[in-house]
């Protein structure tokens, strides 16, 4: 019995199209994903993200205990501030990724809904004798709004104002006021555009989403929101990165906080010796402009070695396909994919490929 | 439900036929199969003059989704190809049995039409596939 988000008959009532998502019933499209993707791009897009985990966490603690689980350095946040990072094991590999928000002496983390139970049992495993608290907040609904003209009409929605936010900052609805009450509005995304994600009691969501959709923000599926993440050079969560590979071959060296050195972060040695040894792989950016499209899965082929696909997609922006892969340090930038038994040329890049709505690889 | 003239012939790997006056037959992909294969984004058609026996893959449809071979309904010679599905794959999605058909043959034996199954048995075969 697949799980349903508080938004499943809002996503009912829009002809959504649905697929099973690590054991929910999720919208994939309204339709066509191409034109809600322009729309993300060009306008505005409303998402339902609420099958992706929100904890809290809490007690004494709490900040000790989330330095050591997580690998970039949650204690130079400032109240109100957030901060992507990841939840290495023993070995460095990626256990997932996440978002810590800062609220006064305790953090909010948001999770993939794919490492929920996962993630939970981690730190059922590591409480240890340390005096933290978390609660699996599953009264939450999430909603993330995208888009040029998102921070706008999303104003225009529900009278609620971030536009004086900075990226990867936030603030909270006071928790006791008779309407709009305990929201999270944050200035955070996956999809390379200005934005916001609204974490809200679930009650509240259905009367968001419809006010959101009566301002012409359209409603995206979560085939747009891979193809968004993609062009904007995100990495996804057991796709492109998982418990058998680690941060610095997979593009995401920068979300290691390695001072102060003092600092016993879970995974610490192991990503230590390799940055001595030196890291042979990267994760990379793949432009094909010729006719196809990258795939999970398919092989890069360089003179000097082979990589794998680890994300592909059609870039509705660029007009042809783009991925990220696996592929060895010393391959050139000029190599070929392997697609059902031929070979097309294809580039290496430096990702992201769309930054707000434009071009952005060399 | 996906919409199925009953005026054409279907093949179970989802592609339609049409007889046209002149002996001709025009293929193209179904309405259910452009749906399952979400918004098209390439299709890779077969040469003109190439002979095509039944079953043969005829080329390739790309999705945002997947890629999905396409195979001769019949056996002939391709007349014909629908060269605007180069610029705009999306005529597939939109209209799957007029400007989004894919090629024209020249068909061997006309009598191996009556090989395909007609729209309610193809409709049987799709409800068996849906979700």
């Amino acid at each position: 019995m697949s799980k349903h988000t508080a938004l499943y008959s809002e996503h009912l009532d829009l002809g959504g199209k649905f697929l099973d998502f690590a054991g929910w019933e999720m919208p994939l499209n309204y339709g066509s994903q191409i034109e809600e993707h322009h729309a993300v791009r060009r306008n505005a897009g409303a998402f339902d993200v609420s099958h992706m985990t929100v904890i809290d966490v809490f007690g004494e603690d709490a900040l000790a205990w989330l330095q050591l689980l997580i690998a970039n350095d949650v204690g130079v946040l400032k109240e109100g501030q957030a901060q992507y990072g990841l939840l290495l094991n023993q070995e460095a590999g990626i256990i997932d990724d996440l978002i810590s928000y800062r609220r006064g002496a305790d953090y909010r983390l948001v999770v993939n809904a794919g490492a929920c139970d996962k993630v939970l049992a981690w730190l059922d495993q590591q409480a240890g004798t340390h005096k933290v608290d978390w609660i699996h907040r599953m009264d939450l609904s999430i909603i993330a709004v995208q888009g040029p003209r998102a921070i706008l009409l999303f104003k225009e929605a529900c009278g609620i104002d971030g536009s004086a936010l900075s990226a990867f900052s936030f603030f909270e609805t006071p928790g006791k006021a008779k309407k709009q009450s305990g929201w999270m509005i944050a200035r955070t995304g996956y999809t390379g555009e200005q934005g916001l994600e609204v974490i809200l009691p679930q009650a509240d969501a259905p009367g968001l989403w419809r006010s959101l959709m009566s301002v012409g923000i359209k409603a995206v599926g979560l085939a747009a929101r891979d193809t968004l993440r993609l062009e904007a050079g995100m990495n996804l969560s057991g796709q492109d990165m998982d418990e058998s590979t680690h941060a610095l071959e997979s593009n995401l060296g920068w979300t290691i906080a390695w001072q102060p050195s003092s600092r016993e972060f879970i995974g610490r040695d192991a990503l230590e010796s390799v940055r001595k040894s030196g890291c042979p792989l990267k994760l990379t950016g793949v432009v094909m402009e010729g006719r196809g499209v990258l795939r999970h899965g398919q092989k890069i082929v360089g003179k000097s070695g082979y990589g794998i696909i680890t994300s592909g997609i059609f870039s509705p922006v660029l007009g042809y396909s783009v991925g990220l892969a696996r592929v060895p340090k010393s391959i050139e930038n000029n190599c070929e994919v392997e697609i059902r038994g031929k070979r097309f040329p294809v580039k290496l890049v430096k990702p992201p490929f769309v930054r707000n709505g434009q071009k952005v690889y060399q | 439900m996906s919409d199925t003239p009953a005026d054409l012939k279907y093949s179970p790997s989802h592609e339609w036929v049409r007889l046209e006056e002149n002996g001709s037959i025009t293929v193209g992909i179904t309405d259910f199969a452009q749906d399952a294969l979400g918004d098209i984004v390439f299709v890779e058609l077969p040469e003109v003059n190439m002979r095509l026996e039944v079953g043969e893959e005829a080329g390739v449809v790309e999705s945002v989704k997947a890629a999905s071979d396409t195979y001769a309904p019949v056996a002939g010679v391709v007349v014909e190809v629908n060269a605007i599905l180069e610029e705009e794959p999306e005529r597939v999605n939109q209209k799957p049995y007029a400007d989004g058909w894919f090629y024209r043959l020249e068909p061997h034996d006309i009598s191996d039409l009556e090989d395909l199954i007609d729209a309610e048995t193809y409709l049987g075969l799709c409800k068996e596939e849906a979700p």
